[in-house]
């Protein structure tokens, strides 16, 4: 795919709208326009503001009324561990409390009162396989009234678990996982940099919204996963749609060029990502369903069945994606627009109706894949943020601005972090992406399938 | 009615403070990157936490003296500036931008992490090495100094005079060079990349030596950070920084000398402002707990940023002092 003409200045394009398709272009910056643009953008962002704030259902402030100790024993692997001790002191070595842990490997212990803490757990208790990444006690201070969480970070040990693992196989299929949940994700910021020329920075808060969402409507409101996915992918397309009609489309008649896009699209997601804490907090929590399942044992892997599950709705997602920019209009249309904008709007494409839907769609994929991402590595309010970086990574990989560029590169991005930690330490694995995002740009820049004429 | 003189006051006392500083010489660096050249370094963070860095692992895990730790901050700037450069200037902007923004978190990553923590201290960092620069201070360190209802210890004093005197050199600097002929070949290169390479420019050079430029003064800001917080902490160079240090640039005027300088001290006040009198708006009950709680309010900061950001560019990107026809940049 050649982009040539968004090297013109301007954000999407400011040519084809009021003067009907074909005509001449002359770009949008006369002050007439410029002011025709003004109040209705100010309005937006206000309804853009307030909208958000429903879209966050307004939650509680934190519920618990005394101070407590919350955690949960598990691991990828073991899945919730239960019937372990684990045991409260106080900082004077007097003991407040010891309970078991739950079928879900959770415990919580009601404290006097706000202070220092002792918390220990009994490694003997452990099953086989499992073992306590440093030390059986953690020293906690509680403020008060606060629900404080204790992370004693269990770790699977090497080579143990499951039959005939063969760890190198297992990192593959996690990579997999990973892989295809990015590209899900980054389908949707290709897609919206092809046809608009928007890098846009905020997409990783799509994502983290949508898995927000899913998790106020599954916990807070009880209702069950599956169906509070399909709510969020709901309101996942109506913020793309919000985000294209009270911002971006404004912007670009306005004529707002790129490096402006790209920095207002950095200023968004830092209002986002804020908003959402303050909503959601800095915390990270399950959602209420299926985290109690056990690794399924198929010879040299084991995968829980959300993780399979979360494979093969990927998978079809992805497919279903494929065939919709294949065959179906809506799709072609996508792909001429990306193709050349002008042309495409020149043969009779509704340039902005093909943008919209691509904004919706876009954000639909990021919930789903926020959602996905939340029940394999809990929800937090800066896991889009941090997504972000990886799908651009994967989006650069596959080619800036092709759909099934980002498919490809997501994938090996997936796969490569989780494979890097055969060599480097865990903690390490994003950086190993993030080094191979930079070895891309000097090798082949235009990724694997992109065209040389974009990159100037 | 107090409240408000008192938020004053602490507001006066950040717009003058080490976060001042701080943030002046980060945006003074992306200055030089996006308001002259128009790279677009989304990392500038990186090159502050290796500044800070560079100082704190030299002094308090070498053992070498602070001066050299200062070179030694210098020196990994200059290595990560080439780094980042080599492979992305001769690509369009948003490359350059994709990978900045990357490597500033996957350093972050990298220094907190478990591996490098026997040099780095990980998530708990490094302090104690601030003392061969604090001895320097004319004044007695643990000293009391009141300046217009403010208070300021004798080492805060020092940092802080030492701190700006940085910030009108590098000022001086940026304007002597943007009037020579290598600031007209910059300039030019932001307006027109193709027209430069015309007239027989090595675009690509002087891009890299623009990022360098840049990158060491950033370096120099974490450089105050640290030695004035005492400590570093990975954790501290968050990538939000950047976009504080860019909101500060695009409020005060990109591609003006002292654009960025007064746009940080004006953000600095009125975040620090907006910040005290929020927090005792919620402690005498004003705003109910049920609408913002006092955890909230350090998040409030981000959102205002935010918001300021996007306001500015889309309603006035010169911000107060720039010029429009400067700022109306584009990708390439």
């Amino acid at each position: 795919m050649t982009h040539a003409p968004q090297r013109t200045p301007g954000h999407g394009e400011g040519r084809t709208r009021d003067r009907g398709p074909a005509s001449p272009s002359v770009r949008g910056r006369l002050p007439g326009l410029r002011r025709s643009g003004r109040r209705p953008l100010v309005l937006a962002l206000l309804v853009a503001a307030f909208a958000m704030a429903l879209a966050t259902l307004v939650p509680g402030v934190a519920n618990a009324e005394g101070e407590r100790l919350v955690g949960t024993l598990q691991t990828s692997r073991s899945g919730p561990i239960e019937g372990v001790e684990v045991t409260v002191e106080t900082a004077a070595g007097d003991e407040v409390d010891s309970v078991e842990t739950d079928e879900d490997g959770r415990f919580a212990i009601d404290l006097p009162g706000a202070g220092q803490y002792t918390v220990s757990v009994d490694a003997e208790a452990l099953p086989e396989g499992v073992s306590l990444g440093s030390g059986e006690t953690r020293d906690v201070t509680v403020g008060a009234g606060r629900s404080q969480p204790v992370n004693f970070g269990l770790v699977d040990s090497e080579g143990g678990g499951g039959g005939g693992t063969v760890r190198a196989v297992q990192l593959l299929v996690d990579g997999l996982r990973f892989g295809l949940l990015i590209a899900i994700c980054a389908v949707g910021l290709s897609l919206i940099f092809g046809t608009t020329g928007l890098t846009n920075f905020a997409h990783g808060e799509l994502v983290t919204i949508g898995a927000v969402v899913a998790w106020f409507i599954n916990v807070r409101g009880g209702v069950p996963l599956i169906a509070a996915t399909a709510i969020a992918l709901v309101i996942g397309a109506l913020v793309g749609a919000l985000n294209e009609l009270a911002l971006w489309r404004p912007l670009r008649r306005r004529g707002t060029g790129l490096v402006a896009a790209l920095v207002v699209s950095i200023g968004l997601s830092l209002l986002l990502r804020y908003v959402v804490q303050i909503f959601y907090g800095g915390s990270s929590n399950p959602y209420g369903d299926y985290q109690s399942q056990r690794a399924v044992d198929y010879g040299v892997f084991t995968l829980t069945n959300r993780s399979l599950v979360s494979i093969v709705i990927s998978v079809v997602v992805l497919v279903l994606v494929a065939v919709m920019l294949q065959r179906t209009k809506i799709g072609k249309a996508m792909r001429a627009v990306s193709d050349n904008r002008d042309l495409a709007a020149s043969s009779g494409i509704d340039v902005n109706r093909v943008i919209l839907v691509v904004w919706m769609m876009g954000g639909a994929l990021a919930t789903l894949g926020g959602v996905l991402l939340g029940l394999s590595d809990q929800v937090q309010w800066d896991m889009g943020f941090r997504l972000l970086l990886l799908m651009f990574a994967g989006v650069t990989l596959g080619g800036l601005g092709t759909a099934y560029g980002a498919l490809v590169g997501s994938v090996i991005v997936g796969v490569f972090v989780q494979m890097s930690t055969l060599v480097i330490p865990n903690d390490m694995k994003y950086v190993g992406g993030l080094l191979l995002l930079i070895i891309i740009l000097v090798i082949r820049p235009q990724g694997i399938l992109g065209s040389r004429a974009r990159i100037g | 009615m107090s409240e408000i003189l008192d938020a004053l006051a602490i507001a006066g006392k950040a717009a003058f403070g080490f976060q001042a500083i701080f943030f002046a010489l980060l945006a003074i660096g992306i200055n030089v990157h996006f308001g002259y050249t128009g790279l677009l370094n989304f990392g500038q963070i990186a090159f502050a936490m290796l500044g800070g860095f560079g100082i704190a692992v030299s002094v308090s895990q070498w053992g070498l003296p602070f001066g050299v730790g200062v070179l030694v901050g210098l020196a990994a700037a200059v290595v990560l500036a080439l780094l980042l450069g080599l492979p992305t200037l001769r690509l369009r902007a948003d490359y350059l931008a994709i990978v900045t923004i990357a490597t500033a978190e996957g350093l972050r990553l990298v220094f907190r992490s478990v591996s490098a923590t026997p040099v780095t201290g990980g998530t708990r960092g490094l302090s104690a090495f601030n003392a061969g620069f604090i001895d320097l201070s004319p004044w007695d360190p643990q000293g009391r100094h009141r300046i217009l209802g403010t208070t300021w210890s004798g080492g805060e004093l020092w940092v802080t005079l030492v701190g700006w005197v940085l910030v009108i050199l590098t000022s001086l600097l940026v304007w002597q060079l943007m009037r020579s002929p290598w600031g007209r070949v910059v300039k030019a290169i932001r307006e027109d990349e193709d027209a430069v390479r015309a007239l027989g420019k090595n675009v690509y050079a002087y891009k890299i030596q623009s990022l360098v430029l840049g990158g060491v003064f950033g370096a120099l800001g974490g450089m105050v950070y640290a030695v004035s917080t005492g400590s570093v902490n990975p954790d501290q160079y968050q990538n939000a920084n950047t976009f504080l240090a860019y909101a500060a640039l695009i409020l005060g005027g990109a591609a003006r000398v002292l654009g960025p300088v007064i746009g940080s001290m004006i953000l600095l006040f009125v975040l620090q402002f907006a910040d005290t009198l929020l927090r005792a708006l919620i402690a005498n009950g004003v705003i109910p707990e049920a609408l913002l709680t006092s955890t909230d309010v350090a998040q409030i900061r981000f959102v205002l940023v935010g918001v300021g950001l996007m306001l500015l560019l889309v309603f006035r990107p010169q911000g107060i002092f720039g010029d429009r026809r400067e700022v109306m940049l584009d990708a390439r």
